[in-house]
C-alpha cells in the first residue's frame, strides 16, 4: 500500500516501504507556467530534507525542486529530458521527477496529506 | 519594510477581470501573463495579433520651434532630418558615452513625441528639463497600447481606417469616438504592428472592441520579453546601461553620419574614438547548444576557462523551441559562430555566438 504526502514546496511524494517517488503538484505546474527544461542536479547523491535536487525552467524563470525528506536520489525521470512539458500535462503521474530512498521515515509525518495540502493552497489563493 | 504603493495603468481592473497574473515592474502593477500563459501568448502574437498594455512607458510631448535640434544635444542620432510623422530609435548618452536610456522619437508638426522606458521616466524628464528650452509635458492622461502580429493591420484598420497606409516607423493622428489618437506602425516584437496612444478615458472601450475580434489575444510582459529577445531588441537595465556605449551595444547605426562628424552630444569624443579605433567588448547574440536556458547574469567563458563576458538577457524561444540569449563578450570573441562556454549552475555548457535577430522581423517597410 502506497501513501502520498505533500510538501509546502508544492511537491508530492508517493511512498512505498522505504522508497519514494517525487513530483510537483498541479498547483506548482500552474504557477510555473510552460516548462521548457528540467535537469537533475543530485543524482545518486545523499540529500537532506529541503536540499535542492533538480531544476525546472519555465519560460518565466528557473525553479528548484527540493527533497521533501532526507535520503538518496536513485533515479531521474528520463522522459523529462526530451519532454519537459510532461511536467505541465501530467505532473502527478508520467511527469514524476525523481525517486529516492527514505532515510528518516519520521520526517514524512511533518508533510501534509492531500486534504491538508488542498487547504494549504486554498489559503494561498 | 514599508509597503511600496505601485502605480497602476488605466487598465488595471481590466487586466484583473481578464485573469492576469499581476507583477511589479518598474514601480507599476503590470500583467505578467493572462490565462493562456507566456508561451501561448507569444505564439499567438507571432501567428495572429497580440494586444499589450504598455501604458507604464513614459510618453512625453515636447513643444517648441527648435525642439528636434535641441533634442539632438542629448542623443547621437539625426533628428532634424526626420519628416513629420517619422520615428527614430535612439539613446540618451552621458559624458562618458554610456547609455542613459533608449527611446523612440516621433516628429510631429511643431512638436516631438518621446517614448521612454518606465524605469527611466523620471530621470529622462529631469534630463530634458535641465537641457531643453521648450514646453515639456509628461502625458499622464494618455494610455499606450501595442497591437502586434500579422493579423494586426487588418483588425486595427477596421477600427481606425487608414492605419494600413502607414509604413514601419511612421506615425499619424487619427480619431476614435471623435477623440484624437496617435497611431504608429512600430513595436517591440519584430512583428508588423502598431502602437496606439489614446486618452485614459477611452482606452478601455478601445481594447474591448479590439478583443471582440477572435484573432486578438491579450499578451503580458512575460511574452513581451521573449518576443523582443527573439527580435534582438534591447531591454534597458539589462542589455543597455550607463556602463556601455552605443558602439559597444552594437547600436552604432543610431549614430548618424552627420552626427559622427559634428558631434555635439554627450560622450562624443569617446564614442568617436571607439568608432575609429574599435572597442574591447560588444553585444552579441548567444545560442546555447543544449536545451538549458542561460539567463541574464550567466558568465561567458572561452575554451580554457577565461571569463570573456556575460549574458544580459536569456531564456527560451517559443518560436524556435530552443534557448536563446544575448550578452557582451570581448571583441575578439564576437564573430558569429565563435564557440564559447556558459556557466550554468556550476556546469560549463557549450554555446555559439549568433547573429541577431534570432527571428527575422516582419516590419512593413516602404
Amino acid at each position: 500500500m502506497s501513501k502520498i504526502y505533500f510538501s509546502k514546496e508544492h511537491e508530492w511524494i508517493e511512498v512505498e516501504d522505504d522508497l519514494g517517488t517525487v513530483g510537483i503538484t498541479l498547483y506548482a505546474q500552474e504557477q510555473l507556467g510552460d516548462i521548457v527544461f528540467a535537469e537533475v542536479t543530485k543524482l545518486k547523491e545523499k540529500v537532506l530534507r529541503n536540499d535542492d535536487v533538480a531544476v525546472v525552467e519555465s519560460v518565466k524563470a528557473a525553479s528548484d525542486i527540493f527533497a521533501p525528506v532526507s535520503g538518496t536520489v536513485i533515479e531521474w525521470n528520463d522522459l523529462l529530458d526530451d519532454a519537459p512539458e510532461t511536467l505541465n500535462s501530467d505532473p502527478t503521474k508520467s511527469g514524476w521527477v525523481f525517486k529516492m530512498t527514505i532515510d528518516a521515515p519520521e520526517e514524512l509525518q511533518e508533510l501534509m496529506d492531500e486534504a491538508a495540502y488542498n487547504k494549504f493552497i486554498e489559503e494561498l489563493k | 519594510m514599508p509597503q511600496i504603493k505601485l502605480d497602476k495603468t488605466p487598465l488595471e481592473m481590466f487586466h484583473k477581470e481578464h485573469g492576469a497574473t499581476m507583477v511589479e515592474f518598474a514601480g507599476y502593477s503590470m500583467p505578467l501573463q493572462y490565462q493562456l500563459g507566456i508561451k501561448g501568448e507569444h505564439l499567438h502574437t507571432r501567428s495572429k495579433s497580440g494586444l499589450f498594455d504598455v501604458s507604464h512607458m513614459g510618453q512625453i510631448r515636447l513643444t517648441g520651434v527648435n525642439v528636434l535640434k535641441d533634442l539632438e544635444s542629448l542623443v547621437p542620432s539625426d533628428l532634424e532630418g526626420l519628416e513629420v510623422g517619422a520615428m527614430r530609435y535612439t539613446v540618451f548618452t552621458n559624458e562618458s558615452g554610456g547609455i542613459l536610456d533608449d527611446l523612440i522619437v516621433t516628429r510631429g508638426d511643431g512638436y516631438a513625441l518621446l517614448v521612454l522606458n518606465a524605469a527611466s521616466k523620471a530621470a529622462g524628464l529631469e534630463l530634458l528639463q535641465e537641457n531643453l528650452d521648450c514646453e515639456i509635458e509628461l502625458m499622464n492622461d494618455s494610455a499606450l497600447l501595442a497591437l502586434q502580429g500579422p493579423a494586426s493591420v487588418k483588425i486595427l484598420n477596421e477600427l481606425v481606417p487608414g492605419v494600413d497606409k502607414l509604413f514601419f516607423l511612421q506615425s499619424a493622428e487619427f480619431t476614435f469616438l471623435g477623440s484624437p489618437i496617435t497611431v504608429s506602425r512600430s513595436g517591440y516584437t519584430g512583428e508588423d504592428g502598431f502602437e496606439v496612444s489614446i486618452s485614459t478615458s477611452d482606452v478601455r472601450k478601445f481594447v474591448e472592441i479590439l478583443l471582440n475580434d477572435p484573432d486578438v489575444g491579450l499578451v503580458g510582459l512575460g511574452a513581451r520579453d521573449a518576443l523582443r529577445l527573439e527580435a534582438g531588441l534591447c531591454l534597458y537595465g539589462q542589455d543597455l546601461s550607463k556602463e556601455v556605449t552605443p558602439v559597444e551595444a552594437s547600436l552604432s547605426w543610431v549614430i548618424s553620419k552627420r552626427r559622427r562628424e559634428e558631434g555635439n552630444f554627450p560622450g562624443f569624443e569617446l564614442i568617436k574614438e571607439q568608432l575609429v579605433n574599435g572597442i574591447k567588448k560588444c553585444r552579441v547574440g548567444i545560442s546555447p547548444i543544449g536545451k538549458a536556458p542561460a539567463r541574464g547574469g550567466c558568465e561567458i567563458f572561452a575554451d580554457g576557462g577565461r571569463k570573456i563576458g556575460s549574458i544580459t538577457s536569456g531564456g527560451y524561444s517559443p518560436t524556435l523551441e530552443r534557448p536563446i540569449a544575448m550578452g557582451y563578450v570581448e571583441e575578439a570573441f564576437s564573430k558569429i559562430g565563435t564557440e564559447v562556454l556558459l556557466s550554468v549552475r556550476g556546469k560549463y555548457l557549450p554555446a555559439k555566438v549568433a547573429d541577431l535577430p534570432f527571428v527575422s522581423p516582419k516590419y512593413f517597410r516602404k
